[in-house]
């Protein structure tokens, strides 16, 4: 079984959804960042997502891009991500997947990327503007490495495209609850509700719920039909008023009982 | 082959949220488009309200003093004043037929604003056009214009503030409102199907050209020369010619000023492979691959990629990219605003400026098919700063 889904499915075990917290890499610096991701790793995590920079995000809302930017201009490279990982591999409970669009991935060269992910414990890739039509190259390079490609899936996704994914889908499913960008909303669509009954019984690996989630109230209304909920844009707020990781795990935490 | 790629180019690199988007408009192309009923209203409107054909006209002055034919292909007398309009309405067209009321459109030197903000106001559709913020400020005639028009102009201020950022935005907007937007993608760039989309509409530039040549000359052209920046009116102008080997097909992207390690947009020469804005082609970009910033004194050519099919033709060695710097594109827009009475843009500036610069090795006699893809009138605040410039 997928580190990932092991993670996931063990925090539903013990009767709570599992959270993934979302930082890109190099924020709010560089040092101060894996002291951030040793934080939300202790405060219990169960997925730690790790952003790869990127000049021109198309799927971020202006939170989460503004922080990328931020991280390239601190000279964050995936070199450097997956090398700092490799020194630290063992050191978190936590999966670690790595979020990033596919250009730095494809530039990396993909065989080398699937050693260097499998060396740095990288449990696996989510790659937002790389749909099922186009992932063919990328699976390959981490056939067998133990980094799995993470498949994304949507509102607007049709049943014939879920079919299609749920066929390659390993680690978790990632089930964007907008139509729209990353960022915080104060409330969810309510087509989300119906969409995700028709997601959860074509996906046999765990569902995990993202874009636009600030607050544990938000993924209740939800119950078994997500296994985890990821939080990326109200992580990165909270760092910059002056908030820490361990703080927004026990929040987080406290929330996401199951029930 | 894999759906909408030109040999290793192309493809539908988007997040899955806009694949459903995209297949509906390739549904469309494949159906709609070739329809009778698409065709004539189309046609129609080309004819009567774009102003098409569009002449072809062989420049005397300019022929004679270089020793070869001159001939431009002049898009820049279409309604709105560029090859833009032929893409807006098809698309526009294309919207209404699919039952979505909004169109979308970035721009950037403004062109495919206008036009797409005509084919709106005349269509019935609303219209929203995302635009850098540095470009607003460089083509502020063209945002009046637009303005007028009716559209809704959004200054993006993030990134380079040009036209890649806008692209971003768009794609970011027409995420959100993709039940009852049609993203009127501007050039021959982008995801499936729009490179395919937007050469099928561009390709009545190669096609009306070639039948006025055989007319005119008696024959096909030697060399058919267009500026690339996304590629469409080169696409459009090459489409028809690609089948006929002895017609040499000359892209022709910016180097900007043309100094050791200055900005340009030249991916075609200058860049490597890469995924950006839905497809893999030519690009600017670091080893790291972050998109690197471009650099044109012709806003419509600053862009760090370039259409697919473009990249397949070079690659395929059936099309040859050269590069025009800056001072080499103003001496050409001099050039023929003062031997031709004709004030061309400065994009379509760099086409001109291959034609002008290569008078020695082009064989004398030779027919050379310029396709003068817009007018210069956009560009008079340009003009004026680089000669204040030139003086200083």
């Amino acid at each position: 079984m997928s580190i990932l889904t092991e993670r996931i499915r063990s925090a539903n075990a013990s009767g709570r959804k599992a959270v993934i917290p979302y930082l890109p890499a190099g924020f709010p610096d560089r040092e101060r960042f894996w002291a951030e991701v040793s934080a939300l790793d202790a405060g219990g995590a169960d997925v730690i997502e790790i952003g790869v920079p990127f000049s021109d995000p198309v799927a971020d809302g202006p939170v989460v891009e503004a922080a990328s930017l931020e991280c390239l201009e601190h000279g964050v490279t995936l070199e450097w991500i997956l090398a700092e990982l490799g020194r630290r591999k063992g050191a978190f409970r936590a999966g670690i997947v790595l979020m990033g669009y596919y250009n730095p991935f494809l530039q990396y060269g993909l065989e080398r990327l699937g050693r260097d992910c499998a060396a740095a414990g990288v449990g696996g890739l989510i790659v937002p503007d790389l749909p099922l039509e186009e992932s063919g190259p990328l699976r390959a390079a981490l056939a067998g490495t133990g980094t799995e490609c993470i498949c994304l899936v949507g509102l607007n996704t049709p049943p014939e495209r879920l079919a299609e994914y749920a066929r390659v889908a390993r680690g978790f499913v990632y089930f964007v609850s907008v139509l729209g960008t990353t960022g915080v909303r104060e409330s969810l669509p309510e087509e989300v509700l119906a969409k995700l009954a028709q997601v959860r019984p074509a996906f046999s690996v765990p569902v995990a719920l993202g874009f636009g989630i600030s607050r544990p109230a938000q993924v209740a209304p939800f119950g078994d039909l997500i296994d985890a909920a990821v939080v990326g844009s109200a992580l990165i707020k909270r760092l910059r008023e002056g908030g820490d990781g361990a703080g927004f795990m026990k929040d987080w935490r406290e929330g996401a009982s199951l029930g | 082959m894999q759906k909408g790629y030109f040999g290793q180019f192309g493809g539908m690199f988007v997040p899955e949220l806009l694949m459903p988007p995209l297949l509906e408009i390739e549904e469309a192309m494949n159906t709609i488009v070739p329809s009778e009923a698409f065709q004539a209203e189309f046609k129609a409107l080309l004819e009567d309200y774009v102003g098409r054909p569009s002449a072809l006209y062989r420049c005397p002055n300019l022929s004679k003093r270089l020793g070869f034919n001159l001939w431009l292909k002049r898009e820049d007398l279409n309604h709105t004043g560029a090859h833009k309009i032929n893409n807006a309405l098809g698309q526009g067209l294309l919207c209404r037929h699919m039952g979505k009321q909004v169109l979308l459109a970035e721009t950037g030197a403004g062109m495919h604003g206008v036009a797409t903000a005509t084919a709106a106001a005349m269509l019935g559709l609303e219209c929203v056009v995302y635009m850098g913020a540095e470009d607003v400020s460089r083509q502020s005639h063209n945002v009046k214009r637009m303005g007028l028009l009716g559209a809704r102009i959004v200054p993006i201020e993030s990134g380079t503030r040009t036209l890649k950022d806008a692209i971003n935005a768009a794609l970011r907007m027409w995420i959100a409102e993709q039940r009852t937007t049609h993203y009127c993608f501007g050039t021959a760039a982008g995801p499936h199907p729009f490179p395919t989309l937007v050469r099928e509409f561009q390709s009545v530039i190669g096609r009306e050209a070639k039948e006025q040549m055989l007319r005119k000359a008696g024959k096909l052209p030697d060399y058919v020369v267009a500026c690339v920046g996304g590629g469409s009116n080169a696409i459009g102008a090459f489409h028809e010619f690609v089948p006929h080997g002895e017609v040499q097909l000359i892209g022709v992207e910016a180097a900007g000023t043309g100094e050791p390690g200055c900005h340009h947009s030249a991916p075609l020469n200058l860049g490597t492979p890469g995924v950006l804005h839905g497809a893999m082609s030519m690009l600017l970009q670091t080893k790291d691959g972050q998109i690197e910033p471009s650099h044109s004194i012709a806003p419509g050519l600053d862009y760090p990629g370039v259409g697919p099919e473009h990249a397949g033709l070079q690659a395929s060695g059936r099309a040859r990219y050269a590069t025009v710097n800056d001072s080499q594109a103003y001496n050409a827009f001099r050039t023929l605003c003062r031997e031709e009475g004709i004030i061309p843009a400065l994009e379509s500036s760099h086409a001109v400026a291959w034609a002008l610069e290569n008078v020695r090795s082009i064989p004398k006699k030779s027919d050379v098919l310029v396709c003068l893809s817009g007018r210069g009138d956009k560009d008079m605040g340009i003009i004026e700063e680089f000669e204040k410039n030139l003086k200083g």
